[in-house]
């Protein structure tokens, strides 16, 4: 009988719990069902005062319409998110990669300098060298182009791919290594099939966090690239606020369309992602 | 990692072969870093600091060596003590906050419930999403007039009419403080719930069978292992939003005046909209000497990375 009813109890607090979760679930998400229902209202009905809390009338053409509008040139500010975001997360792979695993297999002089100068370079961010990026560039002649951002998005995303991967190779231990090789496997086998699927989760991890990174820079942005067609969706929403009128069913339609794809990719790597941040914030 | 790279054995006498020879095998293997880290980094940042001490005009034309000048007219600026004093609430608040409540989220999102994992994505989603586009969002809703969070105040009975949070200094720097807290929950609490799954279940049963209480278990064998875990996370806390520009931007940037800036935002509306590139230069590198302040006087006081 006690231990039946310390049971339900125990289930009693399990439903308690559950809602308290999705109380907090609602909070988290909160803003962003404002943005989804917002992006189904009329122009009109988005400004009407008092506001309506669902559409009398859903618009789901505002997600075809708002690739023409004389704000901005959408299709062109998608395509330069998306290549901004695939090739500077590349470049910080193809640069990342070999210094997290050389740094972690090997002892040189001066590995622990290079190490600092990595970290020093998270406490840089693109805001506080934004004047000195811009003289930069601009002095170069590659202000306002792709180039310009893919530079600095690998650059600054760089330090926390080093950091994250460099912890994965480090806790390998050594002896699997040697195992695979003398069971007569060459080089390059060990590498591709011990060794990287053990760091794989590392360098998912670092992929994600810079693709996501890139896809959301703003204040670099901002101040190099000039030129409408050029700027990432992150600048070119801002321009459907204005200050005397606003298409907010835009700019929602638009944040909606960039938002979820990379939510879709948080939840694919969800489980993955506390392992990495075990192994990179707290080892 | 500072720690690791601390406790490196250093390399003497076990290699046979010369330094240089080790320093040139390794180099290959580190030049692409290397190099982007100087052309994009480093290189700007030493340019910037030329530039703080030339006189540069709204054109962009160089008119020759200014000396201190920019730096004189930084401190004659009359919003500059406010601009600090917003500076130092901005980042203590939302740093001190967001930590509080992320050691609650995460201690809660431990315990095992049904759809917990549906609420961890939820708690994802602000991470995911563009800063921009979610400042953006409850500058929308924030609206005295058309503003959904406000109607639901008032239909709460909360407030009588809607109330202009974005239209005064004041109250649109608490909101956006608001924003910045919510926007940096995520990592924050992700971080301490990996920190989490270090503590064994066995080590708190042990404890609560010899009486120990809640609060004196988390205190005192929680909150130890947790410690790296709060060091990294308040670490990049603090770096992120003290850079922090969307934010205010989007919520305080039709406000005239500086009364709702921090260094950071003050040095983008030098750029944007005086096109004084010398004197934002010049603020850049007070900003980043104050970061370096602070830092150091984290790591100095609470030595967060101290070995027990």
């Amino acid at each position: 009988m006690a231990a039946a009813r310390r049971s339900t109890r125990r289930g009693r607090r399990r439903w308690l719990k559950a809602a308290a979760g999705a109380l907090v679930a609602l909070v988290f998400l909160a803003p962003y069902l404002v943005m989804l229902i917002g992006s189904f209202k009329r122009h009109a009905e988005i400004l009407r005062i008092p506001p309506t809390y669902l559409p009398t009338q859903w618009i789901p053409s505002n997600y075809a319409t708002m690739w023409s509008t004389p704000e901005t040139p959408l299709p062109y500010n998608l395509v330069s998110t998306l290549i901004i975001s695939f090739c500077g997360t590349l470049l910080v792979l193809a640069v990342a990669l070999p210094a997290a695993y050389y740094t972690a297999k090997h002892r040189f002089p001066g590995r622990g300098v290079f190490l600092l100068l990595v970290l020093a370079t998270q406490m840089l961010q693109p805001t506080v060298l934004a004047p000195g990026l811009f003289r930069q560039f601009l002095a170069v002649g590659i202000d306002d182009t792709w180039l310009a951002m893919i530079l600095v998005n690998a650059a600054f995303n760089l330090s926390f791919a080093v950091w994250i991967m460099h912890s994965f190779f480090a806790g390998l231990p050594k002896e699997i290594d040697e195992a695979a090789m003398m069971d007569g496997a060459s080089k390059l086998q060990t590498l591709r099939r011990v060794t990287l699927p053990l760091v794989w989760p590392g360098i998912v991890t670092a992929i994600i966090f810079t693709f996501v990174a890139c896809w959301n820079e703003f204040a670099a942005s901002l101040v190099i690239l000039t030129t409408a067609e050029n700027q990432p969706l992150s600048v070119a929403i801002t321009k459907f606020v204005g200050q005397y009128d606003s298409a907010w069913h835009y700019v929602f339609a638009v944040s909606i369309v960039s938002i979820v794809p990379v939510v879709i990719l948080f939840a694919l790597v969800e489980k993955r992602l506390v392992a990495g941040l075990t192994a990179g914030a707290v080892k | 990692m500072s720690e690791q790279t601390r406790q490196v054995p250093v390399p003497t006498g076990r290699s046979a072969r010369p330094a240089h020879r080790e320093l040139a095998r390794a180099l290959p293997w580190l030049l692409p870093t290397l190099t982007l880290i100087l052309t994009i980094v480093l290189f700007p940042a030493a340019y910037m600091v030329w530039t703080s001490s030339r006189d540069v005009s709204q054109a962009g034309v160089d008119r020759g060596p200014a000396g201190l000048d920019n730096y004189r007219a930084l401190l004659q600026l009359p919003a500059l003590g406010r601009v600090f004093g917003n500076t130092v609430i901005w980042v203590a608040g939302v740093v001190l906050v967001t930590l509080l409540v992320s050691l609650a989220l995460a201690q809660f999102l431990n315990h095992a419930f049904p759809g917990r994992r549906l609420v961890r994505l939820a708690v994802i989603v602000p991470w995911a999403a563009s800063v921009v586009m979610t400042s953006t969002v409850f500058y929308y809703a924030l609206d005295p007039f058309y503003g959904i969070f406000n109607q639901f105040l008032v239909d709460l009975g909360i407030l009588d009419a809607g109330f202009g949070f974005t239209r005064r200094p004041v109250p649109a720097f608490v909101v956006s403080m608001l924003v910045a807290v919510f926007v940096s929950l995520p990592f924050t609490t992700y971080t301490i719930l990996a920190g989490l799954q270090m503590v064994s279940d066995d080590v708190i049963e042990a404890a609560r069978m010899d009486g120990a209480g809640a609060g004196r278990i988390y205190r005192t064998i929680v909150l130890p292992i947790l410690r790296p875990a709060i060091a990294v996370a308040v670490l990049i806390n603090i770096i992120n939003v003290f850079n922090s520009l969307p934010i205010l931007r989007t919520m305080t940037g039709s406000i005239p005046g500086y009364d709702a800036d921090t260094t950071t935002t003050l040095i983008f509306k030098y750029i944007q909209q005086d096109r004084q590139v010398d004197l934002a230069s010049a603020l850049s590198v007070v900003n980043f000497l104050i970061v370096l302040a602070v830092i150091g006087i984290y790591l100095a006081a609470l030595r967060p990375m101290r070995d027990e």
